[in-house]
C-alpha cells in the first residue's frame, strides 16, 4: 500500500467511525413501505366504516361528515360505536407498522453489525418519542374533547416533528420525510374535514415512497 | 513537502487512535466496552493506546463505580480536539498536493 492509499484509507475509516458511533443507521426502507401499504389499508376500512355510518345516519349526504366534524356533536345512533371502531382500526395499524418496522430493523442491523441497543439507537429513540408522545397524547384529547378534525393534523404535525428531532440521530434522509408530512398536517389544518385523506396520504403514500427510497438506497445493493 | 509531513501528528500514526478519537470526536462520553465493541480491539490493545492520548492531554479518563461495577468513560479534550483537527488538515493537504 502507498502512503497515499494508507491516507486515504485512514480518511474513510475516520468518517465512517464517527458516522456509526453516533447514528443508528439500520433502519429499514422495507418495513416504510409494508407501513405505508398497512396505512392505506387501515384508511381504506376506516373510510368503509364513516360511509356505512352515513348510510345508517339516513342523510347518506357527504357534506353532513364536514358538519360534525367541528365542534362537539350530540350523540347519535352508532355514533361512539363508529369512534370506537376507528380508533379500533388505528391502533390495528399503529401495531402492525411497530411490530414489522421493530423486525426488519432488527434483522438490518444484525446484518450491519451493528447493535441494536446501544447509545445510538437510544438517543434516535429518546429524541423520537418526545414529540410523538406529546402528539399523541394531544390527540387523545382531541378525541376525548370531540374535536375530531383536529386530530389527523396534529398527528401528521407532530409525527413530522417527531421525525425532524430524529434525524440527527440516523440516516439524514428522515429529516425531508419530517418535513413533508409537517407541511402535509399544516395543509389539513387549513382544510379539516379532510383528515382520512391526508392521513393516507402522509402514512401511506409518503411511507411507500420514503420506504422505496431508501431500500434502492441502502440495502438493494448491499 | 518535508513541512507538509511535519504536521502529521505522530501520535495519530495508529489506526487503533484514530478510531479512538474518531469515535471520541462526535460522542460527549463514551465508555469503554462501547468503544471495544466499536473498535472491535481486545481490552489491553485500546487500554494501551487510550493511555498513550491520556500522555499527550488529549483524552480524560473517567473513572467510578456504577453499583459494584467499575466504570470507565472517555472524553476528548480541547487540546485533543484541535490536534485532531489539525491532523485531518495535514492528511488532506497531503492528498491534494500529489
Amino acid at each position: 500500500m502507498t502512503e497515499q492509499e494508507k491516507h486515504l484509507q485512514d480518511l474513510k475509516e475516520i468518517r465512517s467511525l464517527m458516522e456509526k458511533s453516533s447514528k443508528f443507521i439500520s433502519l429499514s426502507g422495507l418495513s416504510g413501505i409494508i407501513t405505508g401499504v398497512v396505512a392505506l389499508a387501515g384508511a381504506v376500512l376506516a373510510y368503509s366504516r364513516l360511509q356505512a355510518y352515513w348510510m345508517r345516519s339516513d342523510s347518506g349526504r357527504f357534506n353532513e361528515y364536514s358538519s360534525f366534524i367541528h365542534t362537539a356533536i350530540p350523540e347519535r345512533m352508532g355514533w361512539s360505536n363508529l369512534v370506537f371502531e376507528l380508533v379500533l382500526i388505528a391502533c390495528g395499524v399503529l401495531a402492525i407498522s411497530v411490530g414489522v418496522s421493530v423486525y426488519l430493523t432488527v434483522k438490518q442491523a444484525k446484518k450491519n453489525g451493528q447493535s441494536i441497543w446501544d447509545k445510538s439507537s437510544q438517543m434516535l429513540l429518546i429524541n423520537m418519542m418526545i414529540p410523538l408522545v406529546s402528539g399523541g397524547v394531544f390527540a387523545l384529547i382531541l378525541i376525548k374533547q370531540d374535536l375530531f378534525g383536529l386530530v389527523a393534523p396534529v398527528t401528521l404535525i407532530f409525527y413530522g416533528l417527531a421525525l425532524i428531532n430524529a434525524s440527527k440521530y440516523t440516516l439524514h434522509d428522515i429529516r425531508y420525510l419530517g418535513i413533508a408530512q409537517l407541511v402535509l398536517g399544516l395543509m389539513n389544518a387549513a382544510s379539516i374535514g379532510y383528515g382520512l385523506f391526508y392521513w393516507g396520504i402522509g402514512f401511506g403514500v409518503f411511507h411507500i415512497i420514503y420506504g422505496t427510497v431508501m431500500y434502492l438506497k441502502y440495502e438493494r445493493k448491499s | 513537502m518535508k513541512g507538509i509531513i511535519a504536521h502529521l501528528n505522530k501520535a495519530f500514526e495508529n489506526r487503533i487512535r484514530l478510531g479512538i478519537m474518531s469515535v471520541l470526536l462526535v460522542n460527549d462520553e463514551v465508555e469503554f466496552n462501547r468503544m471495544k465493541e466499536l473498535l472491535d480491539v481486545s481490552d489491553g490493545n485500546l487500554a494501551s493506546h487510550i493511555s498513550a492520548l491520556e500522555k499527550e492531554e488529549y483524552v480524560l479518563v473517567k473513572k467510578q463505580f456504577v453499583g459494584k461495577k467499575p466504570n470507565t468513560t472517555y472524553k476528548v479534550t480541547k487540546l485533543g480536539k484541535k490536534a485532531f483537527a489539525d491532523h485531518l488538515t495535514a492528511l488532506e493537504n497531503l492528498l491534494k498536493k500529489k
